[in-house]
């Protein structure tokens, strides 16, 4: 292999993130597990504060949304940014602090939110000090992408490829939502006060907490999308002027939806449907982008026979356009009446988190392990396997998500032959107790599918340094 | 994508320079926050016609008088905030007790006990399962009762609407069981509820609640400061004596205080439609 002819990359930060964020993918997923038999087996919870249902769930979407999601994140945009625009870091000192502060960042998070510090914001648990570090840590990591993208030769690389400009766009719309709703004043060390209250503060935190999804989950997986469906493929992305039309509805539009979460509450009705009607507009673009990645493979399908990696990437983008379907018909307001405060809600979640999330970025993972180490991976059967625990895992907890969901909305509402409430509430909790299991179950096979990733992953390692260290001594 | 390096069109342009292109998108995912979320912050119909009085947060309900508790606050020779009315104060027995304000009087700011009992909710994390906005419907109406209006939690910072109902609804729980349920219930759910899957809060009556993380002093004085800041009214009174008012309560009286005081605050008129 002719390496030299390559520029050279920084590439020590890109390896630490991406072992990283597989091994918080393993704990995160574990957490999660846990969670979910609590709430199948309530003894489960052993009556240790830290480990209760509530904090524990928090530690667990901390540690899969922001330590494995940010750590693939910042691992890929750093792999990409200096691929497509043929330089290397603009500070590859500056990327090392930014990786390394925000492991420790996240690790702080989820230590403190078992001991109860939490905002009880969703989705922006940490306290202030906390808080004000990733804030920080996340401007550095935001300059020193666009001063890479800056500093390219525009003679080579006139124009900036696509997945930056999402990579860019997550960067930009995360900083200011996180520091609208992180607004508040402290009361001591460990505490603090939303400046915000009631209605407004309602709507501040789903302003956020959506885009939470639709800017870190969706936006950034994007970028992720465009470089390495396409570079696993070996095909270039099938429309260009499909890709700027995706960007531009995208950015504009998702920043709306978050008013859906508050449809039929004390929020104003106007704001509420215009959250759902911007909602089911955003079919469109959602759909154009999953079409633009999915026909990148036109005439290679047969490719998906032999290469798993890629299996992974184009099974998100199915799990991709089947959740950006779901999501508007839940917006709806005669669906959300039925689905709002039911499993429902937390099994889309799910279908976008697992299914498209977890699954791009694993992809995205195994194509930068094999690059960043240049080698072969230590068992791509295991990669098969992989791929099935977690396709069939996530299956399984969508589908019980969705059975308890729409039992839990039908039994709140059932009347019987009285006209009173046929169930109690407590009837419709017990009845759910199956599908608790179950969810459960889905979730243990997407763990040990991310178990089976990290130990492919640490042998692929070893056995490329032994690779390099006998052909070091061969050269000597 | 063209030959000619010159750009043909603003896309061309802001993909040859980031800085534009950085500039044109933080732009335009500004703009749903400035129609979504600024209106909500003076237009009165969002929170059912409750208007502010002072900058201390005191509120009066020109429309729906009956949803806040009025009162106003003066400077008295000495400086000091004091207001016509009390929200709590000290009995013959030496406890801490309501003052002026009763059941339905209108939504009025938490006293110290509560306020502390509602750090709790916040740490147990009961948001994560118990939502506490009750939707216009005739089956949550009869489970849970009137639906909830934006006027009720505007003293919440931060609110506690909730998204899941894990656990039943709690934004009127107050008064429909005795305070010895309540602490039962938080020591072994699944006594008073077989079916219930909630876990168990026992070291909620074994901590007190003048302390808080480490050891350290639970400052409810600094946090009702706090609170007057963003806009919940208390006197200076009322935030001097509020370290005195929880001394000696375990975690477990100040969360069943909390509890009980869920949804209690106004009582709403069945005839009137306070939402469009």
């Amino acid at each position: 292999m002719d390496t030299t002819a390559k520029p050279q990359y920084d590439n020590g930060v890109v390896k630490y993130l991406t072992v990283g964020a597989i091994v918080f993918l393993v704990l995160g997923t574990f957490m999660g597990t846990y969670a979910a038999s609590e709430l199948a087996w309530p003894a489960l919870n052993f009556d240790i504060a830290e480990i209760t249902f509530a904090r524990l769930r928090v530690m667990h979407t901390n540690t899969v949304i922001f330590a494995f999601g940010g750590m693939t994140l910042m691992a890929t945009a750093f792999y990409t940014v200096q691929r497509t625009n043929g330089v290397k870091l603009w500070s590859n000192s500056m990327a090392w602090w930014t990786a390394i502060l925000y492991t420790i960042g996240l690790i702080l998070t989820v230590i403190s939110i078992s001991l109860g510090m939490t905002t009880a914001k969703e989705y922006h648990e940490q306290e202030w000090p906390l808080a004000i570090a990733i804030a920080v840590v996340w401007t550095l990591y935001t300059f020193n992408f666009v001063m890479t993208i800056a500093s390219r030769n525009k003679e080579t690389h006139p124009s900036v490829y696509v997945s930056n400009w999402f990579f860019m766009g997550m960067m930009i719309a995360i900083t200011y939502l996180y520091i609208g709703n992180g607004l508040a004043l402290p009361v001591s060390m460990f505490r603090s006060y939303s400046m915000f209250s009631g209605v407004q503060d309602a709507m501040i935190q789903w302003w956020w907490g959506h885009n939470a999804v639709g800017f870190f989950l969706t936006a950034g997986f994007l970028a992720i999308m465009y470089y390495f469906v396409p570079k696993q493929a070996q095909r270039p992305i099938y429309s260009y002027r499909l890709s700027v039309i995706h960007f531009w509805a995208l950015m504009f539009g998702y920043v709306w939806l978050g008013a859906h979460h508050l449809q039929y509450t004390a929020l104003p009705d106007w704001t509420g449907s215009l959250g759902a009607a911007i909602s089911l507009a955003m079919i469109i673009p959602s759909w154009g982008g999953a079409l633009n990645g999915m026909l990148t493979l036109s005439g290679a399908w047969d490719r998906l026979r032999t290469d798993y990696i890629l299996r992974f990437l184009i099974i998100a983008l199915a799990f991709y356009a089947m959740s950006t379907f779901e999501g508007p018909v839940m917006a709806a307001k005669t669906v959300n009446a039925l689905s709002h405060y039911t499993d429902w809600t937390v099994g889309h979640v799910h279908s976008g988190a697992l299914g498209w999330v977890a699954m791009v970025s694993i992809g995205a993972l195994y194509h930068m392990v094999m690059k960043l180490w240049n080698t072969e991976m230590y068992s791509m059967q295991l990669i098969n396997v992989h791929f099935w625990l977690a396709t069939i895992g996530t299956v399984f907890y969508i589908v019980a998500m969705w059975v308890s969901g729409i039992m839990q909305g039908l039994m709140w509402r059932a009347y019987d032959e009285y006209g009173t409430l046929a169930y109690t509430f407590a009837e419709s909790v017990s009845a759910m107790h199956p599908y608790y299991a179950m969810r459960a179950f889905g979730g243990l096979l997407f763990f040990t599918g991310a178990a089976i990733m990290l130990y492919n992953v640490v042998m692929t390692i070893r056995m490329a340094n032994a690779k390099a260290t006998s052909s070091a001594a061969a050269h000597a | 994508m063209s030959d000619n390096n010159e750009p043909k069109n603003l896309q061309e342009k802001l993909e040859k320079n980031i800085f534009a292109l950085f500039l044109a998108t933080a732009l335009t995912v500004s703009i749903a926050g400035i129609v979504e979320i600024v209106p909500l912050f003076y237009l009165k119909s969002a929170v059912d016609y409750t208007e502010q009085t002072d900058k201390y947060g005191n509120a009066k309900n020109e429309k729906f008088p009956e949803l806040v508790w009025e009162r106003t606050f003066t400077e008295d020779a000495n400086g000091k905030l004091v207001s016509d009315k009390a929200l709590y104060k000290q009995d013959n027995n030496g406890n801490w007790v309501l003052a002026d304000w009763k059941p339905g009087d209108g939504v009025r700011p938490y006293t110290p006990l509560e306020l502390a009992g509602r750090d709790l909710y916040l740490r147990e994390g009961c948001y994560i399962c118990h939502s506490q906005m009750i939707r216009p419907f005739r089956d949550e109406r009869e489970r849970y009762g009137h639906y909830s209006l934006a006027t009720e939690s505007m003293y919440d910072h931060p609110m506690q609407w909730g998204s899941k109902r894990t656990g039943p609804d709690l934004a009127r729980l107050g008064g429909k069981y005795s305070d010895e349920w309540q602490v039962l219930h938080l020591m072994r759910p699944q006594d008073m509820v077989p079916e219930s899957v909630m876990p168990a809060y026992p070291w909620l009556a074994e901590n007190l609640v003048s302390k808080d993380f480490f050891g350290t002093e639970r400052d409810m004085s600094k946090r009702l400061s706090v609170m007057r800041t963003l806009g919940v009214p208390y006197t200076d009174e009322e935030i001097a004596n509020a370290n005195a008012a929880i001394e000696g309560y375990t975690e477990m009286d100040a969360l069943v205080a909390y509890l009980q005081v869920l949804g209690t605050m106004v009582k709403l008129d069945d005839s009137k439609v306070y939402r469009q």
